[in-house]
């Protein structure tokens, strides 16, 4: 199907692959748990009382910062393997970057501030939904920046500062932040019990229609971005290949339609994380090889082959250890989270 | 001076990382703080040590949260700000961050889930298991981030090719020269901070009540207090000790950066230990200068006659700023000496009997609550700083490692950075203050019996309800 990469052989060829597959994973982590709680504080300000807020809260409260920890991993893992090509993207994506971990800050200190605080509470309350709402947002925009591609020497970035900023990519901003409420909506139907967890669900169809209109918007205009992805999709016989892909997303949509109206606790979340993952699987079919679209390759952004190896041996023997104990982190919490919250439910306060 | 990328990326690298910083200075400490409280609670049953640890768990979290928020920041700008610094370290960096980040940020944040908000679910043995695993979280992310730290002022284990570096022997990168030594004089440096952060909060909570106040209510900050001040007595001579041989180091792999901190202009023998004065980089010599004879040699070599090398070895423009590093240097030497001032003090009034009634000591204890910090900082002014013109010294120079990024935009994302810092940094000290204001319950909130024994669910009163107090529930399942 491809015909990348054949300049280069043995672990020099096989490394890059092995590596954008760990990466790849680490991003799908990121999106899929820093999502739900990126849309648990996106659904925030709507919340109808106090006492919704708190649970909602609550319910990520001991897992945000592990889940944030992904993100770390997205920038530290281009850095340790892919390092051309986050020299060339970061810099080309510097103010939705910057942007984006700002929003981080409010919402990440507004756990700890919001149950600290008493006249002060409505300041984190805001923190907290408007640093989630804009941190989803520049997410958003930096995939489509991505999608876009960068002008680059092989090197550096050449471009300029606002590059990254086109109406395409407020588009998949936008859609983010219907794709990360619906997660957050979701997982709070999962969490929660009575009139919050009714609302949950209603939360999620509303969320749910808004994104697969998103979806479908996003791939409509990718055709019209000059990039010839559309060709990768309809010539033959790719078309036979891909066609599931797009089926399967209308099939998950639907079920998970279902699944809310029929009450489901469990399944509506990971239907959720479903169709995220087929969106993701779609954006991999479009830009693989390229990790600096349109021009340089996984191989071409690559870190020596000692490098890839040398932090090869770590991630084989740490990742799954960090699975394990991050899985038991989650076991620990599990459950629905209680409709009286005293004192922030904070067992230390 | 002209305000273009590289200066501007140069000033919101220093503040991001110097507001960075103080974060984890602390909580590196912290969290082997509360691991050796819960320790002493699971063995005494004594429900001093709880109390203690619930609340400085709430002082933790608050600054943990902060080094996390700001710590992402940092993670992203080596390659929004420095982005040929990455392209040229990148081989060699690239995977020690990336294990920094595999090996300790996951650990810590995982456990402190369950450290904060499990330990009714998880029971003692695995609470106390979470504690340590966040500790030691904290130590091997320090592990890393100062071996990729220390690469940069002796780096080793690499060769340059097509003008990037590339591994050699990981190894030596790893364990470079001036790495074991860095990361000892670190880590004790923010366990001190630890030390004197609570010695000075507990005096300052001790201070706020009469000294003939209810015992209950000032047991468990006179604990606090005894502790810090315990491991600060031993261990700043130690701390002293390995920032003397660490200066050894700096004279053998970087001499330029030495001469700096020494402000000594020519290769001398016989160099005085200069205390005071104003180096004039113009003149290329000192004024005002303050010093006593051969002792400069002494500290430095461990001989009197021994020699220095001189600032006028390289050319100018391979010199660091001179003034800022000879005087970081002093005030870090300085905030040193005082440290050990308050051990030997807090042993003279052990003595007497009188450490938790001095109120000059006290007050004196108070004052030094943020000196860790200023240790902590103005010795990274002196490391960094020191290295300059270099970022990875010898090999690339600052001005040659920063990213085609406008200076509009740089300007623009500084004063945000700023005004944000700012903003939660504010607050956080505010809550931070209250919280201290509130200081550790009580040991009386244990009602009648259960004083001394080990309640089974170490968070609960006898007499409570299912709903449980405030707090006193984490989470319960429906």
């Amino acid at each position: 199907m491809f015909s990348f990469g054949t300049e280069y052989e043995g672990l020099a060829f096989w490394l890059p692959l092995i590596w954008s597959g760990l990466i790849a994973v680490a991003v799908a982590m990121y999106v899929i748990v820093d999502g739900f709680d990126l849309g648990v504080g996106i659904l925030f300000k709507a919340a109808h009382n106090e006492n919704w807020r708190d649970r909602m809260m609550f319910s990520v409260a001991p897992i945000w910062d592990g889940n944030e920890t992904w993100l770390i991993l997205g920038g530290g893992g281009l850095f340790a393997v892919f390092h051309v090509a986050y020299a060339v993207l970061m810099p080309a994506l510097y103010v939705p970057i910057i942007l984006m971990l700002i929003a981080l800050i409010f919402r990440g200190v507004a756990f700890e501030f919001r149950f600290k605080a008493d006249r002060s509470k409505f300041l984190w309350d805001n923190a907290f939904f408007f640093g989630s709402l804009l941190a989803t947002f520049f997410q958003g925009m930096v995939l489509g920046a991505f999608v876009q591609g960068f002008s680059n020497d092989g090197r550096q970035f050449t471009g300029g500062t606002f590059d990254f900023l086109t109406p395409f990519s407020v588009l998949t901003g936008i859609s983010l932040i219907f794709g990360y409420a619906l997660l957050g909506a979701t997982w709070c139907v999962m969490k929660t019990t009575g009139e919050l967890e009714i609302w949950a669900r209603r939360m999620s169809v509303r969320f749910l229609l808004l994104t697969i209109v998103a979806m479908a918007a996003v791939s409509l205009w990718v055709p019209f971005l000059g990039r010839e992805i559309e060709t990768r999709w309809f010539s033959w016989p790719n078309v036979a290949f891909l066609a599931p892909i797009p089926l399967v997303t209308a099939y998950v949509a639907y079920r998970l339609l279902r699944d809310l109206e029929e009450g489901r606790h469990y399944r509506p979340f990971f239907l959720a994380i479903a169709l995220f993952l087929l969106g993701y699987l779609g954006l991999g079919v479009s830009l693989f090889p390229y990790n600096v679209p349109p021009n340089l390759t996984i191989w071409d952004t690559a870190n020596t082959v000692s490098s890839q190896l040398f932090a090869l041996v770590g991630f084989a023997i740490v990742l799954p250890i960090t699975f394990a104990y991050t899985a038991y982190a989650y076991w620990v919490f599990r459950g629905k989270v209680a409709e009286e919250i005293q004192g922030g439910g904070y067992g230390y306060h | 001076m002209e305000f273009d990328a590289l200066i501007l990326s140069r000033i919101q690298f220093a503040f991001t990382i110097a507001f960075h910083i103080i974060f984890p200075a602390f909580t590196i400490g912290l969290a082997s703080w509360l691991a050796a409280l819960e320790f002493n609670w699971l063995r005494t049953g004594n429900p001093l040590y709880r109390n203690l640890f619930r609340f400085w768990v709430k002082v933790f979290a608050v600054s943990f949260g902060l080094g996390v928020v700001s710590g992402i920041v940092m993670s992203y700008q080596f390659g929004t700000n420095w982005s040929r610094f990455s392209e040229f370290t990148g081989n060699v960096l690239g995977p020690v961050i990336a294990y920094e980040v595999i090996t300790a940020f996951f650990l810590e944040a995982a456990f402190l889930g369950i450290m904060l908000f499990g330990w009714e679910r998880v029971g003692d043995r695995l609470h106390f298991f979470a504690t340590c695993m966040v500790a030691l979280g904290t130590l091997i992310s320090a592990f890393w981030i100062l071996s990729a730290n220390s690469w940069m002022q002796t780096p080793d284990g690499f060769a340059i090719e097509n003008g990037k570096a590339v591994p050699v022997d990981w190894f030596k990168i790893v364990f470079n020269p001036s790495f074991p030594l860095r990361y000892a004089h670190m880590v004790m440096g923010c366990y001190l901070t630890t030390a004197f952060a609570v010695a000075g909060m507990s005096a300052w909570m001790l201070l706020r009540h009469p000294h003939d106040a209810p015992e209950a209510k000032l047991a468990a900050s006179r604990r606090s207090l005894s502790m810090a001040l315990w491991f600060a007595t031993i261990f700043v001579p130690v701390q002293i000790i390995i920032g003397d041989l660490h200066g050894l180091g700096v004279l053998k792999y970087q001499p330029t950066k030495l001469a700096a901190i020494e402000g000594n202009w020519d290769r001398m023998s016989n160099m005085p230990l200069r205390l005071f004065a104003i180096p004039d980089t113009e003149a290329e010599t000192n004024h005002y200068e303050i010093g006593i004879p051969k002792i400069g040699s002494w500290v430095l070599t461990h001989a009197f006659d021994g020699e220095v090398p001189g600032l006028k070895e390289v050319p100018p423009e391979d010199r660091p700023p001179v003034w800022p590093v000879f005087f970081s240097f002093r005030i870090m030497v300085g905030i040193g000496f005082a440290m050990l001032g308050i051990g030997l003090w807090s042993l003279y009034l052990r003595w007497k009997g009188t450490l938790f009634t001095n109120r000059a000591f006290l007050t004196a204890a108070m004052i030094m609550t943020p000196s860790g910090f200023g240790a902590v900082l103005f010795g990274w002014f002196t490391a960094e700083i020191g290295r300059q013109p270099w970022v990875v010294y010898g090999h690339l120079r600052t001005a040659d490692a920063v990213s085609p990024v406008s200076a509009g935009a740089v300007t623009a994302s500084l004063l945000t950075f700023i005004v944000v810092y700012a903003f939660v940094f504010g607050f956080g000290s505010y809550y931070l203050a209250k919280l201290l204001r509130r200081g550790p319950d009580p040991v009386e909130d244990i009602r009648g019996d259960d004083i001394g024994k080990k309640p089974k669910r170490p968070f609960s009163v006898p007499d409570e309800g299912l709903d449980g107090r405030p707090g006193h529930k984490a989470l319960p399942v429906r």
